[in-house]
């Protein structure tokens, strides 16, 4: 099985660096190769980056609470730049205030995410459903 | 006396330059009408013979050429992302010297087939996809290359999984194959150093072939490069600096031609301020762009139409029926020149000093606000020149005029373009012997020599 590929980076305005760091280093050594974008990332970025890579998903991360905003129509844009079936990964504060994660993960899932992530998640979860979902084995 | 003949052949003129060694200076130079399309030969002979006219005749050790003739090397680039493998392969192309006549990106449509079969490249150069990247469209893209007649050169320089596969695509239809490391191995990680080599190799041993150049092999050592080629080498080592001669520093050259500016950076360009975010492909430490709507001949109208005449008119004091005029003289007799002409000089200092002001503006990096929740962060794309201490003027339109420095002040920064990271204070120099493709092609053999010459030719203005 050949190494998979993931494009990741913290969406749109967002510099929040550090975890971003600590996800690139648990990616890598859960054997991925990892095309960090590092802190504001635009959706053209991701896509761009995909495109070129062959990634396999795109991980978005937020952490500022405008992650709705940034990343409605990112579904619609891979669609359209012919990463029809990529899977699209989001995870961090994703909304301001005290909305229950059940209706934010509904809201990102309808925006075409296939994982949603809360705030504190570990990243053995995430790690553990690219495996699944990927194709990877182990 | 160790004499070495430094010979530029461009396009309009052959240009000599006699040097030597022992005593580390120019004895003399000349020009004369290039005829490459008759016998090359010709016009070099004109040239020797203006030169040894003022200096007498003189035996060389050796004879170096460089050569812009017939065109320069046209290249085409293709790549997958446009600012990504795309523009990757535009600097490359860039950077050996090449005349880029267009770049795609994507899968090639059969339009763009046929446009590159017009386009008739001298070479083209092959990217598409990180290593382990994607595969399908330089496979795609060399189907359609190799469905192309013409037999120009491939340099293949992409996603190294199917290098192989792209080099035996296109081997079908008989065009020459050369494959390369990937001009982006890693995503955002320029590599263009085996691609220039490589368009370099073809360029010696073939270009000048086809360019009917080879009349002159025999009595020279050997043409070394394209001649942008040659003043970018120039400026790399007035910059760095070889053995025990130190350089100058990080400089900026800027060559305002007939048909087009070029501007090299030699500068890391790595932001000048703290808690600066870098966005976009890393830029190469010498960088050439050739700006081809900005030259003050062939391209006057192109120039005019891309800045406008009022800025033209503002910088030459004339009004702007008078500046078209000339504009359209200009452009229907290119190889005139303004010193029996007052207003020619007038205009001929308007459009140099806008072509300054916009190739300098589209070379130089860009600083954007944004206002985030956390306060305002700084992105930055391109090369933050405002540190550059050293602007050089080249070309004819910059050393014959009588106000270089007010050509050159445009490239500086200017504070109602804060955004726009120009030199904030810096000393200009003038090539005025024009003598920087020249050291180029010396400082292949004696680099040492060739900076020294620099720097005592080099005058400050």
């Amino acid at each position: 099985m050949s190494q998979k590929t993931l494009v990741m980076g913290v969406i749109g305005a967002d510099v929040h660096a550090i975890g971003n760091k600590i996800l690139e280093y648990a990616f890598k050594q859960a054997g991925f190769k990892v095309v960090n974008l590092g802190v504001m990332v635009s959706q053209e970025e991701y896509i761009k980056a995909a495109i070129e890579t062959a990634a396999d998903a795109i991980l978005v991360s937020s952490l500022y609470g405008h992650g709705e905003m940034d990343c409605r129509g990112l579904r619609e844009k891979c669609d359209e730049a012919g990463l029809e079936n990529i899977p699209l990964y989001v995870g961090g504060n994703l909304v301001v205030g005290k909305t229950p994660f059940e209706e934010v993960e509904k809201k990102f899932k309808e925006m075409g995410f296939q994982r949603v992530y809360p705030p504190g998640t570990p990243p053995e979860v995430t790690i553990a459903d690219l495996k699944k979902d990927l194709g990877v084995d182990g | 006396m160790q004499a070495v003949l430094l010979i530029d052949f461009g396009s309009t003129y052959t240009k000599v330059t006699a040097v030597d060694l022992n005593s580390e200076s120019i004895l003399g130079t000349a020009k004369a009408f290039t005829t490459v399309t008759t016998d090359i030969n010709e016009g070099l002979k004109n040239a020797v013979e203006v030169l040894h006219s003022q200096i007498g005749g003189t035996d060389y050790t050796a004879k170096f050429a460089c050569s812009s003739a017939a065109g320069g090397l046209k290249m085409v680039a293709v790549g997958l992302v446009p600012d990504l493998t795309a523009e990757a392969a535009k600097r490359a192309a860039l950077s050996a010297g090449a005349r880029v006549m267009k770049v795609y990106s994507y899968e090639l449509s059969t339009k763009e087939a046929e446009e590159i079969h017009k386009l008739k490249p001298d070479i083209l150069l092959l990217t598409g996809g990180t290593d382990g990247g994607n595969k399908n469209v330089i496979l795609h893209n060399a189907k359609m290359l190799s469905q192309i007649e013409g037999n120009f050169p491939v340099v293949v320089a992409g996603n190294k999984s199917v290098a192989e596969q792209v080099g035996d695509l296109l081997k079908q239809s008989d065009k020459e194959v050369r494959i390369c490391e990937n001009v982006m191995p890693e995503f955002n990680v320029l590599n263009i150093e085996p691609a220039r080599a490589a368009i370099r190799e073809i360029f010696l041993r073939r270009i000048i072939q086809a360019k009917g150049l080879t009349k002159v092999q025999s009595l020279i050592d050997g043409i070394l490069m394209p001649t942008p080629s040659a003043v970018l080498n120039a400026a790399h080592r007035l910059a760095a600096g070889c053995g025990n001669e130190k350089g100058i520093g990080e400089l900026m050259v800027i060559d305002v031609g007939g048909a087009t500016t070029d501007v090299h950076s030699i500068a890391g360009g790595e932001p000048a301020r703290a808690g600066v975010i870098v966005k976009g492909l890393p830029e190469p430490f010498a960088k050439r762009t050739v700006e081809g709507d900005l030259g003050v001949r062939y391209s006057a109208s192109a120039l005019i139409e891309a800045a406008g005449i009022e800025l033209v008119g503002k910088r030459s004091g004339l009004p702007a029926e008078e500046i078209m005029r000339y504009v359209n003289k200009i452009s229907e007799q290119p190889e005139i020149l303004p010193e029996q002409d007052e207003k020619l000089s007038l205009v001929d200092y308007g459009l140099t000093s806008v072509a300054v002001k916009f190739a300098v503006e589209r070379h130089a990096g860009k600083i954007e606000t944004s206002y985030t929740p956390f306060g305002v962060t700084y992105l930055q794309t391109g090369k933050d020149l405002t540190g550059i201490k050293k602007i050089i003027g080249t070309g004819g339109p910059v050393i014959n005029s009588k106000n270089p420095t007010g050509i050159l002040k445009e490239a500086m920064f200017e504070s109602t373009h804060p955004s726009i990271l120009k030199p904030q204070s810096a000393e200009f120099l003038i090539d005025k012997r024009y003598i920087l493709a020249a050291m180029g092609l010396l400082s292949e053999n004696y680099p040492e020599v060739a900076i020294r010459i620099m720097k005592k030719e080099l005058q400050v203005l």
